[in-house]
């Protein structure tokens, strides 16, 4: 690992203006994907800006129809949470299915979601749910939110503060997840809201994204066999050691009906 | 960077580089050597410790991360004569072979005994995804640590 100096703001003011004084600076949240990166020196950030300090990027809070959690929210705290548990408890299980007890310890929602991995499992929740995305400047949209392979809608030295999550009837997450790292060859979060379903797609392709197609069969007719006739084009997914783009095909359906029939 | 953190109750000043990590802290400046260093990727749990009471790989904590927390290592569970029950259970069932991966494999249960609820068979296979053994083929391992379990239930 390269030399970096390590900040510690306690306001995200005092965050975003020492982002915009130094040369190539990272924010960190739990550390759990970038101190790996800087290791392997796939990043070499001269200034880390440490979240853990800064005051209201925590919190779980429940308003109208809504869940929203603080950026710097630790994945264990939403999987231990009863209150999540009660309101989502899809949310709650997906938290839970996170890589290892001590990776849920330090990472971070906000991490995770600003990161867009393609095999990362909130991402799956920002769409599948509707999810809004609070910023130290705005707010986005889940459904724009991610736009390739770790490329988000975020500016430079914009900052996740917090994700408001609209609480659905049901849902559910089914992840078939890599024998290893636990990480998403593919994932299906299947939300029934009054308005209609949404279905969020992650591990498939370069980042998550709405399965329309899947929507809109199930908005037609709520079972798994309404998916049979269903096609999942293949073109642009993800293939590597771990899954052809076919196979990740073949799962984003075989998960899918498996998530409806929980819910039926 | 000036550091301060309680390392098995002792407080402890350091001054290390930024991109120092908690194991070589603990490693290298605190001889506590217990604590081992797997992969260095994030990704086999040699490395776990306590902090703030929650199991972590500290070969993925920086420096700066540690500092103002408390830190519990293998090193501060037991002595040879009064061990931990979890170590007692360790040795007790052969949850040990090569011993490279139990100092941490032991961290990793104790948190998961004092922090989740109801264990068994499959929760404690779950609980231990974080750590790999390429030893023992993990059966000990999930029976000591359930036979520990209902020892420090017991005793709390
Ligand atoms: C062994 C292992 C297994 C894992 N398995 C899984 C898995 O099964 N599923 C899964 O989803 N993930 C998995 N992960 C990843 C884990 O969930 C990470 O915690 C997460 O991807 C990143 O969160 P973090 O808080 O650690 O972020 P960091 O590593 O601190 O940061 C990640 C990136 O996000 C940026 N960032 C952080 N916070 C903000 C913010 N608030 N606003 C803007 N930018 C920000 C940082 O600058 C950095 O570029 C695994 C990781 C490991 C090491
Ligand atoms: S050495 Fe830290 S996880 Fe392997
Ligand atoms: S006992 Fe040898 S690695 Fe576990």
């Amino acid at each position: 690992m390269y030399r970096f100096k390590h900040h510690r703001p306690t306001t995200i003011d005092e965050a975003q203006s020492i982002f915009a004084a130094c040369d190539d600076p990272s924010y960190l949240s739990g550390g759990m994907t970038l101190i790996p990166t800087m290791k392997q020196r796939l990043a070499s950030p001269t200034d880390l800006i440490d979240l853990s300090q800064v005051e209201g990027l925590t919190g779980i809070t429940f308003h109208s129809g809504l869940v929203r959690i603080g950026a710097f929210t630790r994945h264990a705290v939403v999987a231990n949470s009863a209150e999540v548990a009660k309101a989502i408890p899809a949310l709650a299980y997906l938290a839970a299915q996170i890589g290892d007890n001590q990776v849920r310890n330090r990472g971070t929602l906000g991490g995770s979601v600003a990161n867009s991995d393609p095999a990362a499992d909130y991402p799956a929740a920002v769409v599948g749910l509707g999810a809004t995305i609070v910023t130290s400047q705005r707010q986005i949209a889940g459904d724009t939110f991610f736009q390739d392979l770790f490329e988000t809608a975020l500016e430079p030295g914009e900052l996740i503060t917090a994700i408001e999550f609209p609480i659905p009837e049901k849902a559910v997450y089914r992840k078939f997840p890599n024998p290893a790292s636990r990480y998403a060859v593919a994932g299906v979060m299947v939300a029934r809201f009054p308005r209609g379903v949404r279905v969020g797609v992650t591990g498939a392709g370069p980042c998550a994204f709405r399965a329309t197609a899947l929507e809109n069969a199930l908005n037609q007719s709520f079972n798994p066999d309404a998916l049979n006739a269903v096609e999942i084009p293949d073109a642009g997914f993800n293939s590597d050691l771990h899954a052809s783009a076919e196979y990740r095909a073949h799962l984003v359906k075989v998960l899918a009906k498996r998530a409806v029939q929980a819910l039926c | 960077m000036q550091i301060t953190l309680t390392v098995n109750g002792t407080l402890r000043e350091l001054d290390v580089p930024e991109n120092t990590l908690l194991v070589d802290i603990l490693r290298e400046r605190l001889r506590l050597t217990g604590t081992h260093v797997g992969c260095d990727t994030s990704q086999c749990g040699a490395c776990t410790v306590h902090l703030n009471g929650r199991a972590v790989k500290s070969c993925t904590v920086l420096a700066g991360q540690a500092d103002g927390t408390s830190v519990l290592t293998i090193e501060g569970i037991g002595t040879p004569d009064v061990l931990h029950p979890m170590q007692a259970a360790f040795r007790e069932c052969h949850a040990l072979q090569c011993g490279f991966c139990t100092p941490c494999m032991i961290m990793a249960a104790i948190d998961l005994v004092e922090n989740h609820k109801e264990l068994d068979n499959k929760s404690v296979r779950e609980g231990l995804e974080g750590n790999f053994c390429r030893c023992t083929g993990y059966h000990n391992i999930v029976r000591a640590v359930l036979s520990a379990a209902e020892k420090m239930a017991a005793k709390a």
